[in-house]
């Protein structure tokens, strides 16, 4: 029965695929429902399921809150009516929206999202993992980049154009903003690495945040960047390129983008919290009440969902609320500013640390 | 099983790396580049060498094909036609497949080339640490004289890139 541990890491996958396509899908759900908020409008509060929807009091509750909007938004994404343009590159036309979508399904494997006896919870905990993130995530922007091409027509080229100029700059700065935390992380006597889960078991007392403030927040801006979100939606800022690289797409083909965006998000949340939040710890200063066994890892699992729920909440408030940059003005913040100053944080960082091994300890 | 998937990187690799070459498409050229880099990749992972794997498909795949394709775009070749080379240069690639070619069999000639023996295991905290370490020590002149050599490449496209401004015409802004 050779088969049995591949089956259990399949369906394990499966698990972890639903979770994240469904809090991607309830992502959208609450963008729309905050930006109403926001507004003071009410959001989707109309949409029904027939028998769900029916049940006296908490049926009418769900519908107002727009919980069956998401099933509703799929279906829709697939039951369109599906156009190919005459004029793209047939090729990579079909290939951009996949591109786009597997490399933010693949960053997941390596999440870790919950601790039970002090082993992660994770598909497949590698020791490299924030490396790996990195490197498959700059994958996604090829998705674009092809989307923009393919096209063959004036505004998704001049988005894609943006977006590979803009994943690029930013990307330098999110590299730079993580080593800091790494090196705080691998103290003399630790076996840190580069792993995400030893990085959480280190903040165990005080969290990263508090002692690399600035590294998380060039963390989050060059997070915003990549994800594409609202400061920064250069690649599809729908007042000047219609809707950027994904223009000429609809249907299924338009909801990959959409979803790869949503998970994009989800996922970066998720390595936020790990880097500085704490991941699954309790709260900085008080050790983690988890108890043992599996309820300990289903309470530090549903703390770290919080957590990142907190963080995705954060993301919606800032595209409502901020107005979007010019694009010189993106690419100087991110060149001029955001990278010489993740720079000067590393080697401040790397001489305080080499300071205070040499002398104070 | 390792062998099959050996052979199937492999030929992966080297046929798109031919694909690569014989492209007209630079675009075509440019995604079958990554398929070769992602290909290498998965061969740093069959040797366990999961360090050199991920780096090579965040600064190749990730980063450098990235920019290929952004000068693609902003160039707008649009596929060339029959391309004739300068007769140095059909020389030049000939001389450098020749030393190559000489290199590969000399080193094999020489049976260092064979398999190393067995490495101790180490954890992979250890390993990355272990690999910055050999780079700063042992490897240290070979890495400063890359670096250099990147340096002379960087500087050498600064310099054609800002071929002396006409007064007539403005120059660019920088954004």
């Amino acid at each position: 029965m050779t088969y049995l541990p591949v089956l259990v890491a399949f369906v394990k996958a499966l698990i972890m695929i639903s979770v994240v396509m469904g809090m991607a899908a309830y992502a959208v759900l609450a963008e729309r429902k905050i930006a109403g908020w926001i507004q003071g409008r009410h959001g989707p509060n109309r949409t029904l399921l027939p028998l769900l929807g029916h049940i006296p009091i908490l049926g009418r509750i769900l519908t107002r809150i727009g919980i069956f909007q998401p099933v509703a938004d799929g279906l829709k994404f697939i039951f369109k009516e599906d156009p190919v343009p005459g004029h793209v590159n047939l090729l990579y036309y079909f290939l951009a929206p996949c591109v786009a979508f597997i490399p933010a399904m693949t960053t997941m494997v390596v999440l870790p999202f919950g601790e039970m006896d002090g082993a992660p919870l994770v598909l497949a905990n590698i020791d490299i993992g924030m490396l790996f993130i990195l490197a498959v995530s700059s994958l996604g922007v090829y998705g674009i980049i092809l989307a923009g091409w393919a096209a063959n027509s004036k505004y998704p080229f001049l988005g894609g154009i943006r977006a590979s100029a803009q994943m690029i700059s930013y990307e330098l700065a999110m590299g730079l903003s993580i080593l800091p935390a790494f090196l705080w992380a691998n103290a003399p006597g630790t076996e840190t690495g580069l792993s995400l889960f030893n990085v959480v078991q280190s903040q165990d007392t005080v969290w990263l945040v508090f002692w690399q403030p600035l590294s998380a927040l060039i963390f989050l801006v060059a997070l915003f960047a990549e994800t594409n979100r609202l400061p920064f939606d250069m690649p599809e800022a729908e007042t000047e390129l219609v809707s950027g690289y994904h223009t000429e797409y609809g249907s299924m083909k338009f909801g990959l983008f959409f979803v790869g965006e949503y998970t994009h998000i989800v996922i970066g949340s998720g390595v936020l919290v790990i880097l500085y939040f704490g991941g699954w710890n309790f709260l900085p200063g008080f050790a983690s009440p988890w108890p043992e066994g599996w309820l300990g890892g289903v309470f530090s699992t549903l703390w770290f969902l919080g957590k990142v729920l907190t963080v995705v909440f954060f993301f919606i408030w800032i595209r409502w609320t901020l107005p979007r940059f010019r694009y010189d003005q993106v690419m100087r913040l991110g060149w001029t500013v955001l990278l010489p100053l993740a720079l000067a944080n590393l080697i401040l960082n790397a001489i305080l640390i080499a300071l205070f091994e040499n002398w104070i300890v | 099983m390792e062998d099959i998937l050996f052979y199937l990187f492999s030929a992966a690799v080297l046929l798109s790396a031919f694909f690569v070459v014989v492209s007209r498409n630079p675009v075509n050229g440019a995604m079958f580049l990554i398929v070769a880099f992602v290909g290498i990749a998965a061969l740093f992972v069959m040797l366990e060498s999961y360090f050199l794997a991920v780096i090579q498909t965040l600064v190749y795949a990730g980063a450098v094909v990235v920019l290929f394709l952004f000068i693609i775009m902003l160039l707008d070749v649009e596929g060339s036609g029959k391309i004739r080379p300068k007769a140095i240069s059909v020389v030049a690639a000939g001389l450098a497949f020749a030393l190559l070619a000489l290199g590969v069999v000399g080193l094999f000639a020489s049976g260092r080339a064979g398999p190393e023996p067995e490495l101790p295991l180490q954890t992979a905290a250890s390993l990355s640490r272990h690999f910055g370490y050999e780079l700063f020590t042992k490897y240290m002149l070979p890495f400063q004289l890359i670096g250099f050599l990147l340096l002379a490449a960087m500087v050498g496209v600064i310099y054609i890139s800002k071929k002396e401004p006409s007064p007539t015409t403005e120059t660019p802004s920088q954004d």
